[in-house]
C-alpha cells in the first residue's frame, strides 16, 4: 500500500469527490496526500490476517450497544415551510437546480 | 512567565449560581446580562462566540426568574449561561460548522442535547467557534477566524471544539457543549485549563449534530470543575429516539457518583504514552499528577498498549473516509452557499464545495476519497478497521486490570498560531493520546493538571471503559482536589 499519488490521480479523486480543485491547490494536496499516504503505510507492519474489521465499537460487547429500532409508524416530521426555506433556490415544493435535460 | 494578555477567568460553581438565585441575590436576566456584556467586552480579543442567541437567552431567563420568584423548585442548571459549538443545530439560530458552505443556514430544529440543557433550565447564550466541520487541533480552521487561547492569546486553543474551551476558560459562559471525533473535547479543555468530557460513544445523542465522522462523533460538556461537568453530562446523556445510536442503557447521577471519592481504584499508567515526544515539562506535571492518585489511596500499576502507535493512521484512515461520505450532503441544493457561476447542475455541485470548503476539509475528503475507492479499499480503509478492532481490544485487555487509564492529553502544551498550520501531518501527530479511546469507543474526561513553568496549562486525560464514566469522574475529582 505505498503508494506515489499524481496530479492525475488527484484529479480523479477529486472527481470522485464533486470537488472542482483551483490549479493552483493540485500541487500542495498531491504533496500533503503523499506525505499522509507514506504516514499510514506504517499499518502495513501489523499482520491483521483473520482480524474482523470493526465499523462500529457498538459491535464491542458492553460498549453499550445501540437502541433498538422504532416502531415504523407515521410521525410528524419537520414543517415542510421550514426546511423548503432554508433552500438556496425553491418554489416552495421543490428545490431548484441549474438545468439537467436539454430538450 | 507568559508576558502576553490574559484572559482568564474561573466561571462561579453550579452551586453557587444556585445558591444565588435561590437567595434572591441575583436573577437570572441579570445574569444572562451580564454574560452578554462580558462577552462583548472580551470577544473582540479571542473571537470566540461566532452568533448570539439573545432573544432566546432572555426569554428562558425570564421564565426561570417566574420559577424562582413563586419559590418552585429550581431544575439542575436554572439560569446557567451555556454556549453551544456551532456544529450542534439551535433552532432558527444560525448554524455555521466553521463553514463557508453552511453561510445563511438557519436549522429549523433543535440538537437534542441543546433542547435538554434548555429543559434543565440553562440558558443558551449563542454559538461558539471552531474548526470547519470540527476537523482541526487548533481552531486555526475555522473560516471565521481563529479562536485565541485565553491564557495568552498568541497560542491556539486547541481544536476543534476551541470556542468551548476557551469560553469557560474566560468566564463568558460556566459551561458548554463541544464535540470529540479524534480528541476535540479533550485536547482544548488541556490546553484552555479546563474540563472536558468524552462521553461512551452512543452516551449521548448526536440528533442535531452536524457529522464529520459518524462512528467516531460524540457530544460532551465542558466546565471549569469536575463535579459541574457530571451534571451537565448527567442531563444531555441517555437514550433519544431520534438517534438509532444511541445507548439504551440508563445514565446515572454523575454528579453523586463522582462524590464517591477514588480510594481504592486501580490507575493503569500506559508506557507507550510517556515516550519519546513528550514534552519534558508536561511529564513533570502528570507524574504529579499520579502522585496525587497515589496519595488519595488509588494503586498505580504500570501497563502497556502497544498498538498505540498505529492509532492515528488507523484514525485518519477512518475519519476522512466517514467525512467524505458525510459532506456529500452539502451541495448547494437544500440548505447554505449555492455557487452562483454554474449553469450546469453538475458545475454548481462542483463550484459550490470548491467555493464554500476550506483546505483542511478538501484534503479529508480527497484522502478518504482515495482510501475508499475501487483498488485501494481494502488496503486502506478495510485494513484501518481491523486495526481498529485491535486497539479497542487491547483497551478491554486492560480494563480488565485497571479501572481507569492516565495520560497526558496531549504531548505538549499549547503551541502557537500558525506554529503547525504549514504541516497537516504534524498537526495530525498532535492528536497522538486521544484518538485511541476515539477509535475504542470508551470515555474519558481531561481534567487540568497545573501548569508548566512558563504557565502554559496542562491537562492530564482519565481514560474508562465503556460506560465508565461515573470511575473516569472519580479519579477526575482527585486529581482536581489536589490542586496542582
Amino acid at each position: 500500500m505505498t503508494a506515489r499519488v499524481t496530479v492525475e490521480e488527484v484529479e480523479r479523486v477529486a472527481e470522485l469527490a464533486q470537488l472542482e480543485l483551483a490549479p493552483e491547490e493540485k500541487p500542495g494536496m498531491v504533496r500533503d496526500l503523499n506525505a499522509i499516504l507514506d504516514y499510514v503505510a506504517e499499518l502495513n507492519e501489523l499482520d491483521t490476517t483473520g482480524v474482523t474489521p470493526l465499523s462500529q465499537v457498538t459491535e464491542i460487547e458492553g460498549a453499550g450497544g445501540a437502541g433498538s429500532l422504532r416502531a415504523d409508524a407515521l410521525r410528524p416530521s419537520l414543517d415542510r415551510g421550514d426546511v423548503m426555506g432554508q433552500a438556496p433556490e425553491t418554489d416552495g415544493m421543490f428545490f431548484k437546480v441549474p438545468k439537467v435535460i436539454e430538450r | 512567565m507568559k508576558t502576553a494578555e490574559t484572559f482568564v477567568e474561573k466561571p462561579k460553581t453550579l452551586a453557587e449560581l444556585r445558591a444565588e438565585l435561590e437567595s434572591g441575590v441575583t436573577t437570572a436576566a441579570d445574569r444572562a446580562a451580564f454574560y452578554y456584556d462580558r462577552i462583548a467586552a472580551v470577544n473582540p480579543h479571542l473571537n470566540v462566540y461566532l452568533s448570539l442567541s439573545k432573544e432566546r437567552a432572555m426569554e428562558q431567563a425570564a421564565r426561570v426568574d417566574a420559577l424562582a420568584a413563586k419559590g418552585d423548585p429550581l431544575p439542575a442548571l436554572a439560569g446557567v449561561p451555556v454556549g453551544i459549538k456551532d456544529v450542534l443545530t439551535m433552532r432558527g439560530v444560525a448554524a455555521t460548522a466553521g463553514s463557508k458552505i453552511l453561510q445563511g443556514y438557519r436549522p429549523p430544529y433543535d440538537c437534542t442535547a441543546v433542547a435538554r440543557l434548555e429543559a434543565a433550565g440553562a440558558v443558551l447564550l449563542g454559538k461558539l467557534n471552531c474548526d470547519e466541520f470540527a476537523m482541526g487541533s487548533s481552531n486555526e480552521n475555522s473560516a471565521y477566524g481563529p479562536v485565541r487561547n485565553p491564557v495568552d492569546i498568541e497560542r491556539v486553543p486547541g481544536g476543534s471544539s476551541g470556542g468551548s474551551a476557551a469560553a469557560v476558560a474566560a468566564n463568558m459562559a460556566v459551561a458548554t457543549l463541544g464535540t470529540d471525533t479524534g480528541g476535540s473535547i479533550r485536547q482544548p479543555a488541556s490546553f484552555c485549563g479546563v474540563v472536558g468530557v468524552l462521553p461512551t460513544w452512543g452516551r449521548v445523542s448526536r440528533y442535531g449534530l452536524i457529522a464529520f465522522a459518524s462512528s467516531l462523533d460524540r457530544i460532551g460538556p465542558f466546565a471549569g470543575n469536575v463535579r459541574d461537568a457530571a451534571t451537565l453530562l448527567g442531563v444531555i446523556a441517555g437514550h433519544d429516539a431520534m438517534d438509532a445510536t444511541s445507548s439504551p442503557q440508563p445514565a446515572p447521577d454523575y454528579a453523586a457518583e463522582s462524590d464517591k471519592g477514588a480510594e481504592g481504584l486501580r490507575i493503569g499508567v500506559p508506557a507507550e504514552y510517556f515516550a519519546e515526544g513528550l514534552d519534558a515539562d508536561v511529564r513533570a506535571q502528570i507524574e504529579k499528577g499520579i502522585d496525587a492518585l497515589k496519595a488519595a489511596g488509588c494503586t498505580i500499576k504500570p501497563i502497556s498498549l502497544p498498538h498505540t502507535k498505529y492509532a492515528i493512521p488507523t484514525y485518519y484512515l477512518v475519519a476522512t473516509a466517514e467525512a467524505s461520505a458525510n459532506l456529500a450532503r452539502f451541495d448547494g441544493v437544500r440548505y447554505g452557499y449555492r455557487s452562483k457561476t454554474a449553469e450546469t447542475l453538475s458545475a454548481m455541485y462542483r463550484n459550490s464545495r470548491d467555493e464554500g470548503f476550506g483546505a483542511e476539509v478538501k484534503r479529508r475528503i480527497l484522502l478518504g476519497t482515495y482510501a475508499l475507492s475501487a483498488g485501494y479499499y481494502d488496503a486502506y480503509y478495510g485494513k484501518a478497521q481491523q486495526v481498529r478492532r485491535l486497539l479497542a481490544e487491547e483497551f478491554l485487555r486492560a480494563f480488565a486490570e485497571v479501572d481507569a487509564i492516565v495520560t497526558p492529553t496531549s504531548p505538549v502544551p499549547p503551541f502557537k498560531l500558525g506554529e503547525k498550520t504549514g504541516d497537516p501531518l504534524s498537526m495530525y501527530l498532535a492528536d497522538i493520546y486521544t484518538v485511541t479511546a476515539s477509535l475504542a469507543g470508551i470515555c474519558g474526561v481531561s481534567v487540568p493538571c497545573g501548569t508548566t513553568p512558563a504557565g502554559l496549562p496542562v491537562g492530564m486525560q482519565v481514560l474508562a471503559s465503556h460506560l465508565g464514566e461515573s470511575t473516569a469522574f472519580r479519579v477526575a475529582r482527585a486529581v482536581e482536589a489536589a490542586g496542582l
